[in-house]
C-alpha cells in the first residue's frame, strides 16, 4: 500500500467510529475487507456515504427505508453481506 | 525523543469530549460568556448518545400524578443504597428544568394529543415509592440522543464555543500546586500537538465499555478520561459496578431488546435445555437482567455454553412464527440477519450477557468538580478539574443505574458544572506562567508509545484484556474468580510494556490511538477487577456467588481506586453521603431491594 493510501485508509477508519456499536461493526468491516480492491467510483461513494447522520444509516442498513442513492444502497448491501461472515 | 512543536491556545475553560454531557456543558459556559474550547476525538453527533434511544427521565407529572421525591426515590432503591442522596436529589429536581430547557432548545420530543411532552414507563421508576407506575420517560421518537447531540452542538456554536473536531486528549495538565490547568491533544489530521489551557478542564469523555469482549458501547468509549485521572495520581470510584444487559449477540455486542423474551422468546444451552426453569422457576426467561445474566453465566461456566469455546447461550424465536416476529418485534430479525447471520423463523440467535453502562469513574460533587478524600475532608475538590457524564460518578447511579437516568444524568450535571465554572471564573482572567518541564512527562510518553518497538500488537493484547474481563469480572463473581482475574489482568497490563507500534506518523495514525486507547482501558480493567476482588458483599451489578447479601455496615460506602504506572493498586473509601440537599426530602434508609 503506497503512503497516501495509507493515510487515506487511516482517515476513513477513523470516520468509521460512530455513536452506535452495529455502525462500527457494519462499516470498518467493509473498509477492511473491501476497500483496497475497491474502484474509484465505489470508494468516493463510500467516502460520502460515512458522511451522513448514524440514525439514518441505521435505518438504511436495516432495511426500513432505502438509501437515496444506488451506489450507497449496493455499499450497504455489501455492508450486511460483510457483517454476516 | 522528538522534538514537538506545540501550539498553544488559552480559553477560560476547555471541555473534553462532546456527546451529551460535553455538549450541555460547553453550551452553557459559553451562554455564561466564558471562552470555551471543546475538544472531541469524534464529530459531535457521532459520539455514544446517539446510541441511547430510550428517553430522559423527568417527573414531569404529563400523563397523570408525579412527585420528583418519587423519583428521587426510585433512584435510590435502584442504586442499592450506594448513590448520594443529596447528589440524587438535585439530579431529580433539576431534572424538571433541563428537560423544559431541552425543548425550549428545539428537541423535538414525542408529544400527547394536547401538545405536552409524552411520557411512557420505564423499569423501575415507580409513584407513591414503589407503589404505582410512573409515566416519566420523555422520548423524541427513536431518536433521542441524537436529537439532543444536534440540539445542543447547535446551541454550542450559536453561543461561540470553539470546536476542535477528531482532536485526540492525550493528558492533564497540573501546576505544581495540584490545580489542574489545561490539557495536552493531538490532532489527529494534521499530526501537531496543541497545549489547551483553561482555568478548568471539564471531562466529559464517556464510559470504558471496551474492556470487556462483549459489550454495546461504540469502539470510541474507552474511558480517555478515567484514563488521563489515572495518571494523574487521581483515584477513580465504585470502578466494580458494571451494568450488563442479557442479551447480545454474541462477538458483535448489539443489543437484542428485553422485548424478544416478553413475547415468549426463551434461553437454551448447550444440551439444548430451557435453563431458566431451574434459577427462577415462576419468572423464568422473564426474571430481571441480572437474574438472567447470572443465571446465563454460571451455564457457560459449568460447561454447558454453546459453541466452540462454550462461551454463549441461544435465544430461541422459531416458534413464535415470522408474523409475529415482524409486526410485534421490528428490527430485531434485521439485527439477527446482519450480526449473528441467523434466520430467526428457522436458528436461535447466539447471546450473552453484555457489558453495558459503568456506573463508576471520576468521582465528583454534584457541581460536577472532582473530589479526593485528604486527611478528614472526604469532599475535598481538586481544582480545576470537572468531569461529567458517564466518565463521572457524581454518584447519582449507585451499584445500579436505572433506564432513562443517564440521558438525564448528562444534561444535568453537564449544566452544574457550567453553571459552576461561571461561579468561580471570571470570563478572560489571564493564566498563570507554567515551567516549561510542565509537559515532559506527557511528550515522553507520547513519544515512547508513537516509538514503540515491542512484539506484541495492540489488537492482541486488547483482546487479552478483553477476554480476561469477560471470564473473570463480568457477572459472575467469586473471591477465587476474581483472584485468578487480578493475577490475569496484571499480566495484561504488565504486557503493555512489550506493545508494538508499527507506523510512526502523527497523520490519522490509527494504530498509535488505539494503542493509547488502550493504555486507558488497561488502567481502568485494573481498577474494575481488583475493586471488584475487594468488596466482599453483593450490591446492585456487583454480585458475589460467596457473599450474597448486601452488608451495609461493612460496606455502604464508595470504593476509591488508584492505579500507578507499575499496574498497582490501592484502596480507600468515601462514605456514602446519606444526607439530602434540602428539607423538600427525606433520606431514604436502607432497605432490601426487592421488585
Amino acid at each position: 500500500m503506497d503512503a497516501p493510501d495509507a493515510a487515506e485508509l487511516g482517515r476513513l477508519r477513523w470516520r468509521c467510529r460512530r455513536g452506535m456499536r452495529e455502525l462500527d461493526v457494519l462499516l470498518a468491516g467493509w473498509l477492511d475487507a473491501h476497500w483496497l480492491r475497491a474502484d474509484p467510483a465505489q470508494r468516493r461513494a463510500f467516502s460520502e456515504l460515512i458522511e451522513q447522520q448514524d440514525p439514518d444509516l441505521w435505518v438504511w442498513c436495516t432495511g426500513r427505508a432505502p438509501a437515496p442513492r444506488a451506489d450507497w444502497q449496493a455499499l450497504i448491501d455489501d455492508f450486511r453481506a460483510t457483517a454476516a461472515h | 525523543m522528538d522534538s514537538y512543536k506545540i501550539q498553544q491556545h488559552k480559553f477560560d475553560v476547555v471541555v473534553v469530549g462532546a456527546g451529551g454531557s460535553g455538549l450541555r456543558a460547553t453550551f452553557g459556559l459559553a451562554e455564561k460568556g466564558l471562552s470555551t474550547a471543546c475538544i472531541s476525538k469524534v464529530f459531535p453527533t457521532r459520539s455514544h448518545t446517539v446510541a441511547a434511544q430510550g428517553g430522559i427521565a423527568s417527573a414531569l407529572g404529563n400523563m397523570g400524578e408525579d412527585d420528583w421525591r418519587f423519583h428521587f426515590y426510585d433512584t435510590i432503591k435502584g442504586s442499592d443504597w450506594l448513590a448520594d442522596q443529596d447528589a440524587v436529589e438535585y439530579m431529580c429536581r433539576e431534572a424538571i428544568p433541563a428537560v423544559i430547557e431541552l425543548e425550549h432548545y428545539g428537541v423535538p420530543f414525542s408529544r400527547t394529543e394536547d401538545g405536552k411532552i409524552y411520557q411512557r414507563p420505564f423499569g423501575g421508576m415507580t409513584t407513591h415509592y414503589g407503589k404505582g407506575t410512573a409515566q416519566r420517560t420523555c422520548a423524541a421518537a427513536d431518536r433521542t440522543g441524537h436529537a439532543m447531540l444536534h440540539t445542543l452542538y447547535q446551541q454550542a456554536l450559536k453561543h461561540q464555543a470553539q470546536f476542535f473536531v477528531e482532536y485526540f486528549a492525550l493528558d492533564l495538565v497540573f501546576d505544581s500546586e495540584g490545580a489542574c490547568r489545561g490539557v495536552l491533544a493531538w490532532d489527529l489530521n494534521e499530526g501537531a500537538l496543541h497545549l489547551f489551557r483553561g482555568h478548568a478542564v471539564v471531562l466529559a469523555t464517556g464510559g470504558y465499555g471496551r474492556t470487556y469482549f462483549s459489550c454495546t458501547s461504540a469502539h470510541t468509549c474507552t474511558g480517555d478520561g478515567g484514563g488521563m485521572v489515572l495518571r494523574a495520581g487521581l483515584p477513580l470510584q465504585d470502578m466494580e459496578f458494571v451494568q450488563f444487559h442479557p442479551t447480545g449477540v454474541y462477538g458483535a455486542g448489539c443489543l437484542i431488546t428485553e422485548g424478544v423474551r416478553g413475547e415468549g422468546g426463551y434461553l437454551t444451552n448447550g444440551k439444548g435445555e430451557r435453563f431458566m426453569e431451574r434459577y427462577a422457576p415462576s419468572a423464568k426467561d422473564l426474571a430481571s437482567r441480572d437474574v438472567v445474566s447470572r443465571a446465563m453465566t454460571i451455564e457457560i461456566r459449568e460447561g454447558r455454553g454453546i459453541g466452540e469455546h462454550k462461551d454463549h447461550m441461544h435465544l430461541n424465536l422459531m416458534h413464535l412464527g415470522s408474523e409475529v416476529i415482524r409486526e410485534r418485534l421490528p428490527g430485531i430479525a434485521e439485527t439477527a440477519r446482519i450480526f449473528a447471520g441467523v434466520d430467526v423463523s428457522k436458528d436461535p440467535i447466539p447471546v450473552l450477557p453484555t457489558a453495558h453502562y459503568n456506573m463508576g469513574g471520576i468521582p465528583t460533587n454534584f457541581h460536577g468538580e472532582v473530589v479526593q478524600r485528604k486527611g478528614d475532608d472526604n469532599d475535598a475538590v481538586v481544582p480545576g478539574l470537572f468531569a461529567i457524564g458517564e466518565a463521572a460518578c457524581v454518584s447519582v447511579h449507585g451499584a445500579n443505574r436505572l433506564g432513562s437516568n443517564s440521558l438525564l444524568d448528562l444534561v444535568v450535571f453537564g449544566r452544574a458544572a457550567a453553571n459552576r465554572c461561571a461561579e468561580l471564573i471570571r470570563p478572560h482572567t489571564p493564566h498563570p506562567d507554567l515551567p516549561a518541564s510542565v509537559l515532559d512527562t506527557a511528550l515522553a510518553r507520547f513519544d515512547g508509545l508513537r516509538h514503540a518497538k515491542g512484539s506484541t500488537p495492540t489488537a492482541k493484547l486488547r483482546l487479552d484484556m478483553q477476554r480476561t474481563m469477560q471470564r473473570d469480572a463480568a457477572v459472575f463473581r467469586t473471591g477465587q474468580t476474581l483472584r485468578e482475574g487480578c493475577a490475569n489482568i496484571d499480566k495484561v497490563y504488565a504486557g503493555f510494556g512489550d506493545v508494538q507500534v508499527s507506523d510512526r506518523s502523527l497523520v490519522w495514525n490509527s494504530d498509535l490511538v488505539e494503542t493509547l486507547e488502550l493504555a486507558n482501558l488497561l488502567g481502568q480493567a485494573v481498577a474494575t477487577m481488583h475493586s471488584a476482588e475487594q468488596r466482599t458483599e453483593s450490591r446492585g451489578a456487583h454480585a458475589r456467588e460467596d457473599f450474597p447479601d448486601r452488608d451495609d455496615a461493612n460496606w455502604q460506602k464508595h470504593t476509591l481506586s488508584w492505579v500507578n504506572d507499575a499496574g498497582e493498586t490501592r484502596f480507600d473509601y468515601r462514605p456514602v453521603h446519606m444526607y439530602t440537599m434540602s428539607k423538600d426530602v427525606d433520606v431514604v434508609p436502607p432497605k432490601k431491594r426487592v421488585y
